[in-house]
């Protein structure tokens, strides 16, 4: 089990380093500092370590480190910026959809990854898309409204979506619904 | 943290058939990891290899061939649920997709990887079942197709050889006058181990007798199974209500369900004959709800 380079494209950044095979991506993040990326079930269930990988929202818990190699991430605090936060990371500030704030990036990142293929979601679908993701402060209802503020800001501010990194929108892997045949 | 492992990452399919005969028993291939990593984390698997083939070219997508769809084995469930020809054809696989785990396992989790699992709970067996699949197995000898019925043997037993990938899952498109649909009961309605599901997929002809009947049920036994006795009384019948019931109850008497967490054998029997009979009536009008 000798550790193999692996290079990750994080938030636009790009580092290559040596990692052991049983390495997960969600432990490289973090060690990395990307500590945004949250530890919960370890399981798949609670959604707490989800990331944008080229494209699509996965839990970072559940790939391996050196299946992410070459790949591009994006974590929820790399949607923006303190000084130019995306709109989600806004209308979560702004709906009190914060309690402890541990599922907080899981849910932006699930919520994001809803709103770059259905900008404009019906209740139903935002709880849809969120159902991989667990909030132990029962703070569902907030979540909801906030993704709900965050479509329509986006949906009135197109603009305010340039904060967005590394190509999310154009991955060759994800299938859109609005998409052919492959 | 995770057991000691290799990772191996080839770049075709002939080099990870490659490594698979050479490594054997040794290796696991790893796709999306939703199970994978999972079972390595609980100590279930502790293979001294990993081959990821989550990015092997050719393994992923939907096509059309020969009035077959064939499915790669490192298909997406999301892939599934936006992929047109499995919407027109396939609308029972395209509803188990629909309530596959969650979104984020979702865009991991492959369908080859959800078969070889083999969890007698697996929630897109049923609906390639009732779709008359097959799987087919590479190795360096080639490549050889089972029918998935075959295939599955028992809880989490396949007839998958170590040095075997399942490259893809195929079945006949079905002909006109067909369809297909699929329940799953959960204990909550996202992110859910089936307690029990079914799928069943009819073929009629103008006059409206059936003329190919599958019925499949996933969590009822130690392998998903098909409710043969059932399937054989519609077959040349009309999907009247009677005819429903007849076939619907011989469905539940073909289960041989367990107690376990999620509920015992008396509810899965009964809720078997139910589902089937909901299933079947939604045949008749597409507009109901299960």
């Amino acid at each position: 089990m000798k550790p193999e380079l692996v290079t990750l494209h994080i938030n636009g950044r790009t580092h290559t380093l040596a990692l052991a095979p049983n390495v997960t991506l969600l432990h490289a993040l973090r060690d990395l500092g990307y500590v945004d990326v949250k530890c919960g079930c370890e399981q798949g269930d609670c959604g707490a370590c989800a990331v944008m990988l080229d494209g699509v929202a996965v839990n970072s818990c559940l790939v391996l480190a050196g299946q992410a190699d070459g790949c591009q991430i994006v974590t929820a605090a790399g949607l923006g910026s303190v000084k130019q936060p995306h709109p989600l990371h806004e209308a979560f500030a702004d709906s009190g959809a914060i309690q402890c704030g541990y599922c907080t990036p899981g849910f932006i990142i699930a919520a994001k990854a809803l709103l770059d293929h259905n900008p404009h979601p019906t209740e139903p679908e935002i709880r849809e898309a969120i159902s991989g993701n667990l909030c132990r402060c029962t703070g569902y209802g907030q979540i909801v409204e906030a993704i709900q503020i965050a479509a329509e800001r986006l949906a009135s501010d197109e603009g305010r979506t340039t904060n967005d990194e590394s190509g999310i929108r154009h991955s060759s892997l994800v299938v859109r619904p609005t998409g052919g045949a492959q | 943290m995770l057991p000691e492992f290799d990772l191996i990452r080839p770049n075709t399919i002939p080099d990870a058939l490659a490594i698979l005969a050479e490594r054997g028993g040794d290796a696991m291939p790893i796709a999306g990891g939703t199970n994978v990593v999972v079972d390595l984390r609980s100590r279930k698997h502790q293979p001294r290899v990993l081959v990821d083939v989550a990015r092997l070219p050719g393994l992923r997508g939907v096509q059309r061939e020969n009035g077959h769809l064939v499915i790669g084995g490192g298909t997406t469930i999301s892939d599934l649920l936006y992929d047109p020809m499995i919407a027109q054809h396939a609308p029972a696989l395209r509803e188990a997709a629909s309530v596959f785990a969650n979104p984020l396992i979702r865009n991991r989790a492959t369908v080859g990887g959800n078969l070889a699992d083999a969890s007698p709970a697996a929630d897109t067996a049923p609906p390639l079942l009732a779709l008359d699949a097959e799987v087919e197995l590479a190795s360096l000898d080639g490549i050889r197709r089972v029918p998935l019925v075959d295939f599955l043997v028992g809880v989490r037993k396949t007839l998958r050889r170590p040095d075997e990938l399942l490259i893809a899952v195929r079945f006949p498109v079905p002909p006109d006058g067909s369809d297909s649909h699929f329940h799953k009961v959960g204990l909550r309605k996202a992110d859910a181990i089936s307690v029990l599901s079914a799928a069943v997929a009819v073929t009629c002809d103008a006059a409206g007798r059936c003329t190919a009947v599958r019925i499949a049920l996933g969590a009822l036994a130690p392998r998903p199974l098909r409710a043969t006795a059932a399937e054989t009384l519609l077959v040349g019948e009309k999907l009247t209500p009677v005819a429903i019931a007849r076939a619907a109850h011989l469905a539940g008497e073909a289960v041989r369900p367990i107690n376990d967490i999620r509920g015992s054998a008396d509810y899965r029997r009964q809720v078997t004959e139910v589902i089937v009979r909901r299933l079947l009536d939604k045949l008749l009008s597409p507009e109901a709800s299960v």
